[in-house]
């Protein structure tokens, strides 16, 4: 393996590096070790605590969260798929006075932390918990999702909406059926990674007390009077969630720049 | 709009530790991002493994459980009391804690900007370095890290950009930086609700104006011709 950083090891080198790699392995095992063992020391792990955690209710509260979550960052994400796409679309619009306010609305809201946007939703709507969550997820990842889908409509070949106006397309037309949809395809990986972000963001509404997973986590963690666990278990299932949908934007990522080499012959010349 | 000039004090006072947040946590993170980028970029196979499960377990958990965790972790651990000051001004342990998670999460984000930046750099550079003769810290010096640099200043802008909105999220812990601010202020004054969030959340898009600003002058100084 020759990298810009250092050339293919030889024999000694490949002994060396074998002789670090125990070394290393070995330190951050011992790290790993005595940070576990001075919590264990603390009792964070003692037996009382894990009668307390097998009780039904418990598992119970974490699947309620889990349900919340997933419903919150669900709605959200198809929510702000839809904003994203019509804000795109003002953004490519021809006309000045459609582009300018929907690039401030964009930039504005990108800018924004989305925490401070659900307090304000919370307060200026009085909708509750869950809306104020899912409509600031939308306003927010809807104008990030506005930008992936203009760079994806830039990203289509020009001679796909030339060769659709030489048929005599509108440019709503052009827009709809021929563009959105390729642009859609081209950024369906960065789409999936967004649902990641959403899925995470969605425990910002802890501030607003919505009852998702991290919520229900703190609940069990004042319940069985110890944090640690309860917190680790629903960080494991955030981690295994999560590293899933990556690793699916991954894939799709490579089935799409497959797509074509295959399937679409080349004009020849 | 009464009410912003009548608790200007507080909101100055929320963006001010709003700023320090940002500057220690950005430091902190850069470092530690940089190891955990050479980590990544290593030869050997354990430092890399170290390097991945850091990035996949930081990068997939949400900040406000990262944090929750320092809260409760850290303290049992020992570290009771992190407050520390510089000059007059002190900082107290649940802003050091913030901090120190602030700076765990966001530095996956930088090792993996850095590492796709190293990435970025063909490796048929490096190659012609070393074949007219630069060592190892020449080649790296003058050839690698030049480029490395330039086309990782874009991602890591963004990633300054997402920590500066990050930090509102210690308001959930009762730091009093301004996304608590905001919060408390909504609260006591409901009825100037817009003035209120307007005025705060430009507080926010100045920080990040000022960062994408500094952001594209260092892009166009290192911009390298390929």
């Amino acid at each position: 393996m020759s990298t810009v950083l250092f050339d293919t090891p030889g024999p000694l080198a490949r002994a060396r590096h074998r002789i670090l790699t125990l070394i290393a392995a070995v330190a951050a095992l011992v790290v790993l070790g005595l940070v576990i063992w001075k919590l264990a020391l603390e009792g964070e792990f003692e037996a009382a605590l894990w009668e307390d955690l097998a009780q039904p209710n418990i598992w119970r509260a974490i699947w309620n969260g889990l349900v919340a979550t997933a419903l919150a960052a669900v709605v959200g994400i198809i929510l702000s798929i839809g904003f994203g796409a019509l804000m795109a679309v003002a953004r490519l619009s021809d006309h000045a006075a459609v582009r300018f306010p929907a690039r401030v609305v964009v930039e504005f809201f990108r800018a924004v932390p989305l925490l401070l946007l659900i307090v304000f939703v919370f307060f200026a709507t009085g909708l509750g918990a869950y809306w104020s969550v899912v409509i600031a997820l939308m306003l927010y990842n809807g104008s990030v999702l506005a930008e992936v889908f203009r760079a994806g409509v830039q990203a289509v070949p020009r001679g796909q909406s030339e060769a659709a106006l030489a048929v005599g397309m509108r440019k709503n037309q052009i827009m709809r059926l021929v563009l959105l949809p390729q642009a859609v395809t081209i950024m369906l990986p960065a789409i999936i990674s967004q649902c990641v972000i959403v899925l995470k963001d969605v425990a910002l509404g802890l501030i607003v007390s919505y009852r998702e997973l991290v919520a229900e986590a703190q609940g069990i963690a004042e319940f069985v009077n110890h944090a640690i666990v309860p917190l680790s278990i629903v960080a494991v299932i955030f981690i295994v969630v999560n590293y899933s949908i990556s690793k699916a934007a991954v894939y799709v990522e490579r089935r799409l720049a497959q797509r074509g080499h295959s399937s679409v012959q080349k004009p020849r010349t | 709009m009464d009410t912003l000039i009548q608790e200007f004090e507080q909101v100055r006072r929320g963006f001010t530790l709003t700023l320090w947040l940002l500057l220690f946590s950005g430091v902190l993170a850069t470092v530690l991002g940089t190891i955990l980028a050479s980590f990544r970029v290593s030869p050997i196979a354990s430092l890399r493994a170290i390097g991945t499960s850091y990035v996949n377990v930081f990068r997939n958990t949400p900040l406000v459980l990262v944090l929750a965790l320092a809260i409760s972790v850290i303290p049992t651990l020992g570290f009771s009391d992190l407050g520390f000051s510089i000059g007059i001004r002190g900082f107290t342990h649940f802003f050091t804690v913030a901090m120190l998670g602030l700076s765990l999460y966001t530095a996956a984000f930088v090792c993996e900007a850095l590492r796709s930046g190293v990435n970025s750099v063909a490796a048929g550079q490096a190659e012609a370095a070393r074949s007219v003769g630069m060592n190892f810290t020449q080649s790296l010096r003058l050839v690698v890290l030049p480029q490395a640099f330039a086309a990782v200043i874009p991602p890591l802008a963004s990633i300054f950009i997402a920590l500066t909105k990050n930090t509102s999220v210690v308001a959930i812990f009762g730091v009093p930086e301004a996304g608590f601010v905001m919060r408390k202020l909504s609260n006591q004054y409901t009825s100037d609700l817009w003035p209120i969030f307007i005025g705060i959340a430009f507080g926010y898009v100045a920080i990040v104006a000022v960062i994408s600003t500094i952001a594209s002058l260092l892009e166009r100084r290192l911009a390298v011709a390929r």
